[in-house]
């Protein structure tokens, strides 16, 4: 943390809890300054947000934010999510977590909830690697990549995040990394202030782990691969935007989209089934139900 | 408190114990499932999923019972009481929520309607091998509440008591069913909302800024505030502190942890509920719960029209384990007979409390159907014979 006292963003932090666990040079502090600014400019009502993380060093994000914090279990983020939107629709949700969290063991999750259009925004950190656990690989390994669970190079193909999450539905799609934070940022604000299954992929450094097991300098020299190698293309097809070991990154706002959200569209099915007497959710009761 | 109304269907019914559960849980005030198919305990979600969406509630079938087991705790903290329904492998794939729901103290509900098992066992015919996994399925250490119901009725009954308890004491509460309860049909009566008591969630009357979540009084269980509420909730799996905030060393673990084992562990007198029957100069005490405790009053009758002076206790809570109450039948009777669908559970649980004083025979059974009365009898006949 730089001045305390002044910076911006620290009525959206616990500043208590403050310093971070987070490694110098990691790109999750500089996801989350991004995400602060974009709560204030959104003017999101903070006392109805809450923000939910799975496991992993992403997933310390939601215990470091002066919102409704809730650290769950590793890859269940979403399905807590699900439960706490669809108790409260009222609430602003809001998932931060890292890429193994949500797309290898929640990776389940993560297509039936944009397939549900669940009214959620997903950000993740995506670093290439399992950071918190030692640098194991990820889904989004890139091929060749050294890890200590690929100590011989990944040689699976990676996940193209973008494209996964709008296949299955999701309506608002984009990919920046952590040296685009003026372009993060807005699209954070966005995608905050939109409704339906919104998914945000930040491209981050992991100096400690994924950097320095494949020869790739510091936090400073991912900032200049990003910023070199970069190409921001809005509105680009998915379908392109795989990511290869250190090739260039293609960046830019994808997808936006509208469709009706899972609780939009079970009270349009059921007002049609029920007739006029039926109360839009969650409003209720207009019945005890009976007659099941 | 009385009950809402809305969601209790008073009068004369024939519902299988399935159905009868699902109505206790809305009279109980659940508003929220969340579940994922699976025999012998889909009925439950199939009557919920069309009673919730005109009660004002919400059921989502999720793609998964982990994500099932989740969602519902997610639900918990957005304000609503909440009920997941499964059986034998999909209680398996939830048991590392019921670890987190035990540790964020998470006031929910989990039926499980058993059948055999291992693995994929007998999918359509009844077990009790769950029993242990209830209690110690999740990793670390930690207290749960379980019941036991034994007739339709009593899933009615057992499962507005599991959300009363689970409220009460902010864990994570089984109803373990087993399938020829879930499918078995009798009259259920169902009391007007008046004279149901139900619980409502223990909410905190203190300021943001005055509320610490984990902060406890005499009866070591936290006040509880919802998302929204203002007060900038921090929930997490790690140890925590009195804010919730992970505190990562042995001090911390001790206070929490212990505290979580003696929120039940010291009020397990409290929580105990059991029927007996004829212990005043019983020889021979049968102990059973769910389908099993039915099938032994035959075996009962049996054994008591051949002159054998046989108590029963019934347990209905199965979970705290009742030891003061078994401690004290060991001193009176001379033997006990523990017959259930498994190959020793909780009759393990019996010969531990009752500790060499009087010996514990099991009467193991498989599962797939129930236990036949004659062995029953048989058993506690032997019984008596071999301790007068
Ligand atoms: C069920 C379960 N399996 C494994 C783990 C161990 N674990 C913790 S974090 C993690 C991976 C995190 O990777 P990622 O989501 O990419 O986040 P990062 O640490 O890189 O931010 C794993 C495997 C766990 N906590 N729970
Ligand atoms: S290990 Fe990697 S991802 Fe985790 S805090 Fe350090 S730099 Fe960041």
């Amino acid at each position: 943390m730089s001045d305390t006292a002044t910076n911006p963003v620290n009525p959206y932090l616990r500043l208590e809890r403050m310093p971070s666990i987070w490694c110098p040079g990691c790109g999750i502090g500089t996801s989350v300054n991004c995400f602060a600014r974009a709560l204030t400019q959104a003017k999101l009502d903070l006392k109805m947000t809450s923000i939910v993380s799975g496991i992993g060093c992403t997933g310390r994000v939601s215990g470091y934010m002066s919102l409704d914090s809730f650290h769950t279990t590793h890859g269940r983020a979403i399905p807590f999510a699900t439960g706490l939107k669809l108790a409260n629709p009222d609430l602003n949700v809001i998932v931060y977590s890292g890429e193994g969290d949500l797309m290898a063991i929640g990776g389940n999750h993560f297509i039936h909830a944009a397939r549900r259009n669940m009214d959620l925004l997903v950000v993740c950190v995506n670093n290439f690697t399992y950071g918190m656990t030692g640098g194991q690989v990820s889904p989004t390994s890139p091929g060749g990549a050294t890890y200590t669970t690929a100590p011989f190079g990944q040689f699976e193909e990676p996940f193209n995040l973008p494209h996964l999450a709008d296949s299955c539905g999701a309506v608002y799609v984009s990919r920046w990394t952590t040296f685009h934070v003026r372009q993060l940022t807005k699209s954070m604000r966005e995608a905050m202030t939109k409704k339906g299954f919104r998914f945000i992929e930040v491209i981050s450094p992991c100096p400690t782990l994924y950097q320095r097991r494949n020869k790739l300098g510091d936090g400073l020299d991912a900032m200049k691969f990003y910023k070199e190698s970069s190409v921001v293309k809005n509105g680009a097809d998915t379908r392109d935007l795989n990511i290869g070991f250190q090739t260039p990154i293609t960046v830019g706002n994808f997808v936006n989209r509208s469709r009706p959200s899972f609780i939009e569209a079970q009270n349009k099915r059921y007002t049609e089934v029920f007739g006029p007497s039926y109360k839009p959710y969650p409003e209720g009761p207009h019945g005890n139900g009976a007659n099941a | 408190m009385a009950a809402d109304p809305t969601g209790v269907l008073t009068g004369q019914h024939y519902l299988d114990g399935n159905h009868a559960a699902c109505e206790g849980a809305l009279a109980a005030g659940c508003r929220f499932a969340s579940g994922y198919p699976i025999t012998p305990s889909t009925e439950i979600v199939e009557r919920i999923a069309a009673r919730l969406p005109r009660m004002g509630g919400m059921f989502i079938q999720m793609e998964d019972e982990i994500a099932a087991s989740i969602t519902l705790q997610g639900a918990v903290w957005g304000g609503k009481k909440a009920l997941t329904v499964t059986s034998g492998p999909g209680f398996s794939l939830m048991m590392e929520h019921i670890g987190l729901a035990a540790m964020t103290e998470c006031p929910c509900v989990f039926i499980d309607v058993q059948r055999g098992g291992p693995s994929t066992g007998l999918p359509t015919l009844p077990g009790q091998g769950d029993m242990m996994q209830a209690r110690w399925g999740s990793h670390g250490d930690y207290e749960i509440i379980a019941l036991c119901p034994e007739s339709p009725q009593e899933c009615f009954d057992t499962t507005i008591e599991a959300f009363n308890l689970a409220e009460q004491w902010r864990v994570p509460v089984m109803v373990m069913m087993d399938e020829c309860v879930g499918h078995m049909t009798e009259r259920v009566i169902i009391p007007s909302a008046d004279k149901l008591s139900v619980l409502d969630r223990r909410w905190t009357t203190k300021k943001p800024g005055e509320y610490r979540p984990f902060d406890v009084g005499a009866d070591l269980v936290p006040d509880m505030a919802k998302a929204g509420d203002g007060h900038r909730l921090f929930v997490t799996g790690l140890t925590h502190d009195e804010r919730g905030y992970p505190v990562m060393n042995h001090k911390a673990q001790e206070k929490l942890v212990r505290r979580l084992v003696d929120k039940i562990r010291l009020n397990a007198d409290k929580i105990a509920h059991y029927e007996e029957d004829q212990i005043d100069g019983a020889e021979v005490v049968v102990i059973s719960y769910g389908i099993t405790a039915r099938v032994a009053q035959r075996g009962v009758q049996i054994a008591r029209d051949k002159g054998v002076k046989v108590g029963t206790m019934r347990l209905i809570v199965v979970w705290p384990f009742p030891e003061t109450r078994i401690r004290e039948l060991a001193q009176k009777t001379r033997a006990f007979v523990v017959p259930e669908l498994n190959y020793g559970q909780m009759s393990l649980e019996v010969e531990r409390v009752a500790a060499g004083k009087v010996p514990t025979v099991l009467v193991p059974h498989g599962g797939g159907e129930v236990h036949d009365p004659e062995v029953i009898a048989e058993a506690i006949i032997k019984a008596a014979r071999s301790v007068s």
